[in-house]
């Protein structure tokens, strides 16, 4: 019976200071275990069908938390929220939180209490009105009576004044009332935007980001110097601020970001998640991954003789990366004309860079009213944060800086409203059982707590725990890049492209779709069997084209031809792909974001498109 | 595959319709394969279960050795083991096995088999030929990878063997910890390198490619030959030379048609047939791009256009051969035929290679014609979309 309690780790310093009851388990007022008491004890609480919780989720939760005898299987995922966060639980509307908390050793145990504590504490003065209903026996009175510790660590005004009714559907709109009014205040109402930074290999956009990072005070002096002294000693002394997006001894040792780095910084009016994107050619899959999370971008372009040629041409990333970002749904861009200093500041220079860019990004589909030019160097940090002291510039430019332009973008709307859908980018195990899973939520909301669906493999698993930059929430909404600790599903069966979502409204699973889609300047013509790779949000997965249904008129969408032996370049036809392994994905008329996708062949992009019938 | 007594075989042609055949590696399993055909007659040494009753009634049951001729009914290809098994009955008398009772053959390397044949046409003649040709034996095995995915093939003339394929989620790199990430990539590294050391025999291999898009090819070799090394392994060390390091877009098996033609790796092999078929549908591509009208593919297309005597090169898959009922048999040699009776060049794409598989997917029969024809208007068979 000890087993069940963890004496040992008891941390007394999270209890609520008033609360005598607190501490007392269970166990001591009854002497049969909690298995037992399942068992055998009817729980008028039950409403729904029992669900079978897998048995390893009993291993570490059961030595925590003292379970009432009336709550049966809902318990499990009950633990794992009480274990890991703040004392409420908001999983199935029909339980009253009347476990106790106790806190396991080792785990985060401040997690809970200290940035969303208006959203906890709005949640749960609003669940303990709901546990004054006499609903339950024995131990719900030691819960209850636990609440009023709660509300004194915070007042959060925004309660629902409604007693709520105990029903599932009345439960849950009640939640996403919170979850709204959560999202507004959240960090000061300052919305979230997610920003990734592209550009032609070697133009700067590590350099450039690091910096900015470094003026805005993220990395601390200490850090920073470390970096210039270890980068100096091997000998790429110029990479000192990319080595603070470049993190693994590959990419220090080449010079060259591989994979796309995460970070978080704040503007005045915004919290951005920036993305740095790799840029050579051979990584462009890891950094449509990126663009695909992204709602603006900063196109970072290298203002020195010949570099900025050799970009834009076609063979240079500069095209393909902007034309990506645009498929991908990107429609606010900020180009940063890097390496200014190494040209001194002129002014033609300038002009001349922008106006060729400008030209490509309007047939690009960019509108000019988006697309704002910056000159910046990143080595010497002018124009980053605040408005450049440098004469050569002043003279001639007086638009914002960097980061007052990304200031300045405006943030997407969020579709909170429609069901869960996160798409998975990384798998790994943490420490705990369960493992942790990186995407950004596309649509919909999260709790701790909350069952989720993993498509294809078509599992269901518990929310244990949300993280988003290290710190740990209670929920996530649309927009947010999180990281989400599951429990009760093996790793084996994740893997980077799985989208997870409400078990109610799964997201479509299929090897065979149709799409429409959009040819770029490709060299090689498409028929029938063409291999290709198709790149979905974080998918990637070997393709052919099945079947060429039709060549439709580029502006009006009318039928030009049915069933064409190949298509060229610059056509929009209607095709059917057929994937090696099933994909989940989702029409683009549901939903805008989740509905592209890119074609690419032999390394190059070779077509965009947008999903419109699954098979 | 050698044929025993080759003098006799035009002899043996006229007088009996058969030749007899000894395959010796695996690729002559493959080329029996295609040439077998349901009814042809088989004969080979087998095994065959004997069910003996002594005197006293007890049944025991023993293995004997035997020679059977069959009446072919079914085909079987394993292409992992490159195993052939034919069913059939049993067309002449045998103390061991009555006349058309059920057996299935196996065949075995280095055991004559006689195949014979009531109609030899000119495709199986070639394929005769081209097996017994003792020039085309270069064996190329190449791993393409890619961060946490690798396919070791096995490139032989005729065929392209998946040996094995490693996948392995390997996670990203977070701000503050890049030890997963290159944990899993050692993880992935090893295994990768287990699977080279258990499916590949060095000594039949001519060159062993390795080919990734980034840095992961360089990353791997300097992890193979730092744990060859720390080994002490004999055989990857003394092959070390046989390595060659091409760059590939991905780590997907249709990489491969990248990597044979890349010029480094041309230069160092002489033409294989492998890559002589990636070259021939490139060609069919870049004439698509260029001069559409040159360029047809589909079964009706091409008869369309052999009588119109317009046909320069024929691209054919050999899945086409195999196994088909007489008539559309027929139909596809008679193709052939008139394409090299006017002159034109007639390309047999192994169905195995990675080119074959997309020229099966592009229906099988491609062509590049002398003399544009006007596109023709009618819509595709679309018997050849259904799969």
């Amino acid at each position: 019976m000890s087993r069940h309690r963890n004496v040992r780790g008891y941390n007394y310093d999270e209890d609520f200071e008033d609360d005598d009851m607190y501490g007392q388990s269970v166990e001591d007022d009854c002497c049969i275990s909690p298995a037992t008491a399942n068992q055998f004890i009817y729980s008028r609480q039950e409403r729904q069908a029992p669900k079978e919780e897998p048995l390893e989720e009993e291993e570490y939760e059961d030595e925590d938390v003292p379970m009432s005898p009336t709550i049966s299987h809902n318990l499990n995922p009950l633990d794992q929220a009480k274990s890991r966060d703040a004392p409420h639980n908001k999983v199935d509307s029909e339980i009253v939180p009347k476990v106790a908390r106790m806190t396991v050793s080792g785990k985060k145990q401040t997690m809970g209490f200290e940035v969303p504590s208006m959203g906890e504490n709005g949640v749960v003065t609003a669940l303990l009105r709901r546990g004054g209903s006499p609903e339950d026996a024995t131990a719900s009175s030691e819960a209850t009576t636990k609440r009023p510790g709660t509300p004194s660590k915070g007042s959060n005004g925004d309660e629902p004044s409604t007693v709520p009714t105990p029903g599932r559907s009345s439960g849950k709109a009640r939640q996403s009332i919170n979850i709204k009014a959560e999202l507004e205040k959240r960090q000061g109402g300052k919305p979230l935007l997610n920003l990734v930074v592209i550009g032609h290999v070697d133009a700067g956009k590590s350099t450039l980001m690091g910096h900015l990072l470094y003026l805005l005070g993220n990395v601390n002096k200490r850090t920073m110097h470390k970096y210039e002294q270890e980068s100096k000693k091997a000998g790429k002394a110029s990479f000192a601020y990319a080595w603070v997006l470049d993190e693994t001894g590959e990419e220090r040792d080449r010079g060259v970001t591989m994979d796309v780095g995460m970070t978080k910084f704040e503007t005045n009016s915004k919290v951005v998640t920036l993305m740095d994107a790799p840029g050579h050619k051979d990584f462009i899959p890891n950094m449509i991954t990126g663009a695909a999370q992204a709602d603006v971008a900063v196109l970072v372009v290298d203002a020195s003789r010949g570099e900025f040629e050799a970009g834009f041409e076609a063979g240079g990333q500069t095209r393909e990366h902007a034309l990506l970002v645009r498929s991908l749904g990107v429609t606010q861009l900020a180009v940063a004309v890097n390496k200014m200093d190494q040209v001194n500041w002129q002014q033609e220079r300038f002009q001349d860079i922008t106006s060729k860019l400008g030209h490509f990004l309007k047939q690009a589909g960019f509108k000019d009213s988006d697309v704002f030019y910056i000159p910046t160097s990143g080595l010497s940090g002018e124009n980053l944060t605040a408005r450049s002291s440098v004469s050569e510039l002043t003279s001639w430019f007086s638009g914002p800086s960097l980061l007052e332009q990304i200031d300045g973008f405006k943030a997407p709307q969020r579709s909170i409203d429609k069901p869960f859908r996160l798409c998975v980018s990384d798998v790994f195990k943490d420490q705990g059982s369960g493992f942790c899973v990186t995407g950004k939520i596309e649509a919909g909301y999260i709790q701790t707590g909350d069952r989720i669906l993993a498509m294809p493999p078509n599992e269901t698993c518990t929310v244990k725990g949300i993280t988003m930059h290290d710190e740990a929430l209670d929920w996530a909404a649309a927009g947010d890049h999180v990281s989400l600790t599951v429990t009760g599903m093996d790793i084996i069966k994740i893997n980077v492209g799985c989208v997870f979502c409400d078990p109610k409204e799964p997201v479509k699973v299929c090897t065979r779709f149709r799409a429409r889609v959009l040819l770029f300047n490709i060299e090689v013509p498409i028929t029938q069997g063409f291999p290709v790779l198709l790149h979905y949000q974080t998918v990637s997965e070997p393709a052919t084209i099945r079947k060429l249904i039709s060549v439709l008129h580029k502006s009006s969408g009318e039928v030009l031809k049915k069933k064409p032996k190949c298509l060229s370049k610059g056509m929009n036809a209607i095709v059917e792909v057929q994937t090696q392994r099933p994909v989940s994905l989702e029409l683009y008329k549901d939903y805008k974001e989740l509905g592209r996708f890119m074609l690419r062949y032999v390394g190059s992009t070779i077509a965009a498109g947008v999903v419109t019938e699954v098979k | 595959m050698t044929h025993t007594n080759k003098n006799q075989f035009v002899h043996d042609m006229h007088l009996f319709s058969q030749v007899t055949l000894m395959p010796e590696e695996a690729e002559d399993m493959w080329h029996t394969y295609n040439l077998l055909q349901v009814g042809d007659s088989l004969r080979a040494s087998t095994i065959r279960k004997v069910q003996t009753e002594s005197q006293t009634g007890s049944v025991g049951s023993s293995r004997v050795r035997t020679t059977l001729t069959l009446c072919v009914e079914t085909i079987d290809f394993d292409s992992q083991a490159c195993q052939l098994r034919v069913k059939g009955t049993n067309l002449e008398e045998n103390q061991y096995v009555k006349m058309g009772a059920y057996h299935t053959i196996e065949l075995e390397l280095n055991r004559k088999f006689t195949l014979a044949k009531k109609s030899w046409d000119s495709v199986v003649l070639d394929r005769i030929e081209q097996a017994c040709d003792a020039t085309q034996k270069a064996d190329v095995a190449a791993v393409v990878m890619q961060e946490g995915l690798a396919n070791l093939v096995l490139v032989t003339p005729a065929m392209t063997l998946l040996r094995a394929k490693v996948e392995l989620t390997i996670p990203r790199k977070r701000r503050g910890s890049c030890t997963q990430h290159e944990k899993a990539l050692e993880r992935f590294y090893e295994a990768v390198m287990q699977a080279i050391l258990r499916h590949i025999n060095f000594d039949v291999v001519k060159c062993f490619l390795v080919a990734s898009p980034g840095f992961v090819r360089d990353q791997f070799m300097t992890y193979l030959f730092k744990e060859a090394v720390r080994q002490d392994n004999k055989v990857l060390l003394e092959n070390r030379p046989k390595f060659i390091l091409v760059h590939s877009s991905s780590g997907h098996k249709y990489s491969l048609k990248e990597i044979l033609s890349d010029p480094t790796v041309t230069s160092r092999l002489s033409d294989t047939k492998a890559s002589g078929e990636v070259k021939a549908l490139e060609d069919f591509y870049k004439m698509l791009q260029h001069e559409p009208d040159r360029a047809f593919y589909g079964l009706a297309h091409v008869e369309r256009a052999t009588e119109a005597l317009a046909i320069d090169t024929l691209l054919i898959s050999d899945n086409l051969f195999r196994h088909q009922d007489v008539a559309t048999r027929s139909r596809y040699v008679r193709l052939v035929d008139n394409v090299r009776d006017n002159g034109g060049n007639v390309r047999i794409f192994s169905s195995l290679h990675v080119s074959g598989e997309q020229l099966t997917q592009l229906s099988g029969v491609a062509a590049i014609l002398r003399f544009p024809i006007a596109d023709l208007s009618e819509p595709e068979d679309s018997s050849s979309d259904e799969d």
